[in-house]
């Protein structure tokens, strides 16, 4: 793609164009093969930008990938991923935002062999006029019988003008396949955060520890769960 | 010495008007108990005075240990020694009791400019007044309330009371959802913790059980928003055999 995007283009819709034009031409995605049987793992922590990895899995392979977004005026993170017969791909993801930044996680999976799994958790925290954004594709080819694809996407608004957009998208041509997709939207459990101010907890503390619940497992079982958790709890310590 | 002091209390819930003129006076080392027909006001003055978003004080006084209640926030009332115990404690999944208990214990510390207190410290705290309420502390690592059943759920809030040491309690229905065992239980973690010439309780309940276990000073009958009739534990007594309608009318 050599021209900027506009907002025609579905995976672009949400995006910070003006920020995206200080960023363009984009570089290309990093590209990652993981031999048949093998395992990947990556973490990545973006503080604004776009951020682009393309994985294929050969047969049997495993990927397990976590994303934390702090978006710093506009953050993105483009993830694809082609699953070969078998393969087993993981992403955990977290996009924070604030002021008027845009945040958003952008998935492309390709199952285009029969019994490969794809799992995908995003959790989103939004503040102040901010977008967060996820629009995850899930692709099924024909013949790719025994396919699991399973996306959860939820999304936390701390103030009424933030927004958040969750658009799931299924192209499947195989008739043996398990895909599901849920999406919520909400805001923190008023109750909840009155039953921490009861018990003597300041409100920006009271908040950050229903943030950090909320987030918490998307990162679970990560390599560096412990590293990202804290990265986590910073920025949105920051963010409160 | 005058632990808290309401002075023609008015407040409103989606204005509403619940409370309607109520007066009420308690002293250290004191136990005092509202009672009162459903709909009378009674989780509303719990609410009020923790200071729960939607209650709104629309006239009246509120004084607490010298210091004007309601200009507090209520994480303000809690570390200056207030305890709302709640008729419906509320789940926080993802966070543990134990997490949420050193938060709430060291931000109360630190709104006193005391210094928090260490993992090993908390630990053996958390440790003593589990065992007080005979709670397991695996219960403790689990999230808080999520999957507790009525009564652990008030167990629960009596550790928390137990690990905070608040100078005035108000238990807002301790009671109910409790088994024979279970309320035997927290009577005996309230008077163990609370029972003390320097704190005091306000037992909010309907029914005479819980104070045959934390015996009351004053009981308080409140309908229409106001205390209609105060007295002695007799009070609560006569409450069982007469009803509302023949003590209070």
């Amino acid at each position: 793609m050599s021209n900027l995007p506009t907002r025609k283009a579905e995976e672009w819709r949400y995006a910070d164009l003006g920020a995206l034009e200080t960023l363009w031409p984009l570089p290309d995605a990093e590209s990652v093969t993981v031999a048949a049987g093998g395992e990947f793992a990556r973490a990545i922590v973006n503080k604004g930008g776009v951020v682009r990895l393309s994985l294929t899995l050969e047969a049997g392979a495993k990927a397990t990938v976590h994303v934390l977004s702090t978006a710093d005026t506009y953050a993105r993170i483009e993830i694809e991923a082609t699953l070969h017969e078998g393969a087993d791909f993981h992403l955990g993801g977290v996009q924070l935002s604030s002021g008027d930044q845009t945040a958003e996680i952008v998935t492309t999976v390709r199952h285009i062999e029969p019994n490969a799994h794809s799992h995908q958790m995003i959790r989103s925290v939004a503040g102040g006029t901010s977008t967060a954004s996820v629009l995850g594709k899930v692709y099924v080819a024909k013949g790719a019988d025994g396919t699991d694809g399973e996306q959860s996407v939820r999304a936390m608004l701390l103030d009424r003008t933030a927004q958040a957009n969750a658009r799931p998208e299924l192209e499947i041509y195989a008739d043996d396949v398990k895909c599901a997709h849920g999406c919520a939207i909400g805001e923190l459990d008023a109750n909840g955060l009155f039953y921490l101010a009861a018990r003597g907890i300041e409100p920006a503390r009271a908040k950050a520890l229903m943030l950090q619940a909320f987030i918490a497992e998307a990162f679970d079982g990560a390599e560096e769960e412990d590293n990202l958790q804290a990265a986590a709890q910073a920025a949105l310590e920051a963010l409160l | 010495m005058t632990m808290l002091t309401i002075e023609n209390l008015h407040a409103s819930v989606a204005d509403k008007p619940i409370l309607k003129g109520l007066s009420l006076t308690i002293n250290a080392g004191e136990v005092h108990a509202i009672m009162g027909p459903n709909g009378a006001g009674k989780s509303t003055t719990g609410y009020v005075l923790g200071g729960r978003p939607g209650y709104e004080v629309t006239e009246g006084t509120a004084t607490f240990e010298g210091q004007d209640l309601f200009a507090l926030d209520p994480h303000e009332r809690a570390a200056s020694g207030l305890f709302l115990g709640f008729q419906y404690p509320v789940e926080i999944p993802g966070v543990s009791n134990l997490q949420f208990l050193r938060e709430a214990l060291n931000s109360q510390r630190k709104f006193h400019d005391l210094p928090p207190l260490s993992g090993g410290e908390f630990m053996k705290l958390a440790k003593e007044k589990a065992a007080l309420l005979r709670m397991d502390m695996d219960m403790l690592k689990r999230p808080v309330n999520v999957g507790f059943s009525g009564g652990e759920k008030k167990r629960a809030e009596m550790v928390q009371m137990g690990i905070l040491d608040p100078k005035l309690a108000i238990l807002d229905e301790t009671d109910s959802g409790l088994d024979i065992d279970a309320l035997r239980i927290c009577g005996e973690g309230i008077n163990a913790i609370m029972r003390k010439p320097d704190k005091a309780v306000l037992l909010i309940t309907h029914y005479q059980r819980l104070l045959d276990y934390v015996k009351p000073d004053f009981v308080h009958v409140l309908a229409g928003g106001r205390i209609v009739k105060s007295g002695g534990p007799e009070l609560a007594l006569a409450l069982e055999e007469g009803g509302y309608e023949g003590v209070a009318a």
